[in-house]
């Protein structure tokens, strides 16, 4: 099994490799000059004061060198988690930029991701051996994802925030309040969390419970199902060892579901103007922020092989037939 | 009498109406007694042998009684048939392969299954145990997963488990359809052994391989359409078989030792009937040579000789 690990721990060096090297190959590919783009933005006639500003921009966003040392103290200033600075929120550091956003987005897609995928995989497991609910839920669930997520977002936005009024359909909390740690900011954080929470949550809750349903009943109709039946096992335990069965697949899914989690859910946050990393991104895009957008992409990129990597992992552990099929068999 | 099947009747519902894949099946095993059923594809032997432990969602059991050592089997009722299964009535599936959960260690399984039905798997164990040696399988195998076993120990495996609690009627569906030649002699003895042990009182082997079951089989019976159409010690049915389709299965067969040249096997011409809307009369009257007017008429089971029946108008005296 070591040996298993250490060959994916490589794989994994080299993707995260490539996808800095090309993360940092981009912006640089990419039409636009940050420098100049700071330079309109500080609208400065006189030719003195524009190139000595010309230099000073240059030295900070680290363009005076070579290319091959620009690579270099790129990939030492990741190390340091020095991401560089920001252009349209100059002078705050990507970093922190990045920082005071992922909170919004991991309250938002890791409740929503758990709780889906807890209550969809009870609902499908129920359902497989309930016909009036089978009949009642699973449509349900295949409208929920069938439904362009986009379209369910916006009415839900539109039923609870303007219809019934139950909830604002917009921002991360109120704009008269500065975040804080004060009841007031909690409630009004909730108050704002609700639907965009909502939307993920339920369409995220129609495919566990659809994937979940099929794989229980498949195997309650396998064949040491049929044999355990067969030598008078109780229903329940027949049940107990098909849900356990069925799991398996689900417990890999929810690890890969949650690599896209620092990724963001950009069309909610588009959707309900909620002050997460999708919306960053869509900022620095729209603003030719350069770095900002490497950062966040370079966030993303680690997210997704980690927790790529857990998922390798938790299969490992949780299912006999993979872990032996590293260790190979014993007869 | 270990086993006491009268006019068993099961059918398959289906959107076109009841397939009746036994109709009117009576029978009698003795203790001690292996018997082998065999047929071709379709003919039934399989849904008899289900039918006697668990009928699975489609099939219904219409009419007729199975008594077993006295008792009658509610063979109809799923859950009242729970407390004879595995400790009354056990069977091998033809599926030894799968049979097993390959998510949870053998030994696990076997404790779980023996909890669930009141057992304990402490008590049984030195048993178990015991049991595993004599088919050539070590202690450690119930601390290994299925997929560790190789597809013969699988099937020895399921061996010991299903006759683990000494059940009175042993059911083994097809279980050397998967193996090779040198495995399927190798599980055939094991079965007249686990018979001569008295691991199990009386058995019932459901194959098509009429060569093997000769080799282990007190009894032959051999169904045709959902119906027994003839019953014999199996000398008697390979040797001198009565009934027209027996004779053509067994003519079916090459012989060991006989020199055919370029003599031809004869093959059955024809297909066994639909069991949708099954004919009326003999139900082998469209394929049999001998048939005749009175064959419309259904015939009935006689005795030939002792332990000899066969259900046909033209049998010779």
């Amino acid at each position: 099994m070591g040996r298993y690990f250490r060959r994916k721990l490589l794989i994994y060096g080299v993707t995260f490799f490539i996808a800095v090297t090309i993360n940092f190959a981009i912006p640089r590919l990419m039409p636009g000059d940050p420098v100049a783009r700071m330079l309109t933005r500080n609208k400065v006639a006189n030719v003195e004061s524009s190139e000595a500003m010309r230099v000073y921009f240059t030295d900070l966003f680290g363009l005076d060198v070579p290319l091959w040392q620009q690579y270099l103290n790129y990939w030492a200033a990741l190390f340091k988690g020095d991401l560089g600075v920001s252009v349209f929120a100059f002078p705050s550091p990507v970093t922190s930029i990045i920082l005071d956003a992922l909170p919004y987005t991991l309250g938002l897609l890791l409740p929503s991701i758990l709780l889906s995928w807890f209550v969809g995989n009870s609902l499908g497991a129920v359902a497989a051996r309930s016909k009036w609910l089978d009949n009642t839920a699973l449509p349900a669930s295949y409208l929920l994802t069938a439904v362009p997520y986009m379209w369910l977002a916006i009415l839900l936005a539109w039923v609870g925030g303007v219809i019934l009024g139950w909830f604002p359909v917009a921002g991360g909390y109120s704009f008269a309040l500065r975040p804080s740690f004060t009841w007031v900011f909690i409630v009004d954080l909730f108050h704002h969390w609700v639907l965009p929470f909502l939307s993920l949550f339920l369409v995220a809750l129609g495919g566990w419970a659809i994937g979940m349903r099929n794989l229980v009943i498949y195997e309650l109709e396998s064949d040491y199902s049929n044999y355990l039946q067969a030598l008078g096992a109780p229903r329940r335990l027949v049940r107990r060892y098909a849900f356990r069965n069925a799991m398996l697949p689900q417990i890999s899914g929810l690890a890969l579901q949650l690599g896209v989690v620092v990724g963001g859910a950009l069309v909610t946050e588009v959707v309900f103007a909620y002050p997460g990393l999708g919306s960053l991104l869509l900022n620095a895009i729209q603003n030719q922020d350069f770095f900002l957008l490497q950062g966040i992409l370079l966030f993303i990129v680690i997210g997704v092989l980690l927790f790529n990597f857990l998922a390798d992992v938790v299969y490992v552990l949780v299912d006999p037939r993979t872990r032996l099929g590293l260790e190979g068999g014993v007869s | 009498m270990a086993l006491d099947v009268n006019d068993l009747r099961v059918h398959y519902r289906t959107t076109k109406g009841d397939v009746r894949a036994l109709d009117g099946v009576s029978f009698s095993i003795a203790d001690g007694e292996i018997v082998g059923l065999a047929g071709e594809s379709g003919c039934g032997k399989t849904t008899l042998g289900k039918s006697l432990i668990r009928l699975d969602g489609r099939m219904r059991h219409v009419g007729g009684n199975v008594l077993l050592d006295g008792d009658e089997l509610p063979i109809g009722n799923d859950r009242a048939m729970n407390k004879h299964r595995f400790k009354d009535v056990s069977i091998i599936p033809q599926y030894s392969m799968s049979a097993m959960n390959p998510t949870r260690r053998i030994g696990k399984m076997i404790a779980d299954l023996l909890r669930s039905r009141g057992l304990s798997y402490r008590n049984l164990k030195d048993e178990l145990v015991h049991r595993l040696e004599l088919v050539g399988l070590p202690e450690r195998v119930l601390d290994n997963y299925p997929i560790e076993l190789s597809g013969g120990m699988k099937q020895r495996m399921v061996m010991v488990l299903s006759t683990l609690l000494d059940p009175s009627l042993l059911i083994a569906d097809e279980i050397t359809s998967a193996l090779d030649v040198s495995n399927q002699k190798a599980v055939a003895e094991t079965l007249v052994r686990f018979r001569d042990m008295e691991f199990v009182k009386s058995m019932i082997v459901v194959t098509h391989d009429l060569s093997l079951v000769y080799q282990i089989a007190d009894t032959i019976m051999i169904m045709y359409a959902g119906r027994i159409v003839e019953k014999a010690p199996a000398e008697t049915i390979v040797k001198a078989p009565k009934h027209p389709y027996t004779k053509a299965l067994i003519s079916a067969l090459p012989e060991v030792g006989l020199e055919y040249g370029d003599k031809r096997l004869k093959s059955i011409p024809g297909k066994p009937p639909q069991l949708l809307n099954p004919p009326t009369g003999c139900r082998f009257r469209a394929r049999c040579p001998l048939a005749s007017d009175e064959c419309a008429e259904q015939p009935p089971m006689v005795d030939v000789d002792g332990g000899h029946q066969a259900a046909c108008w033209k049998l010779e005296d």
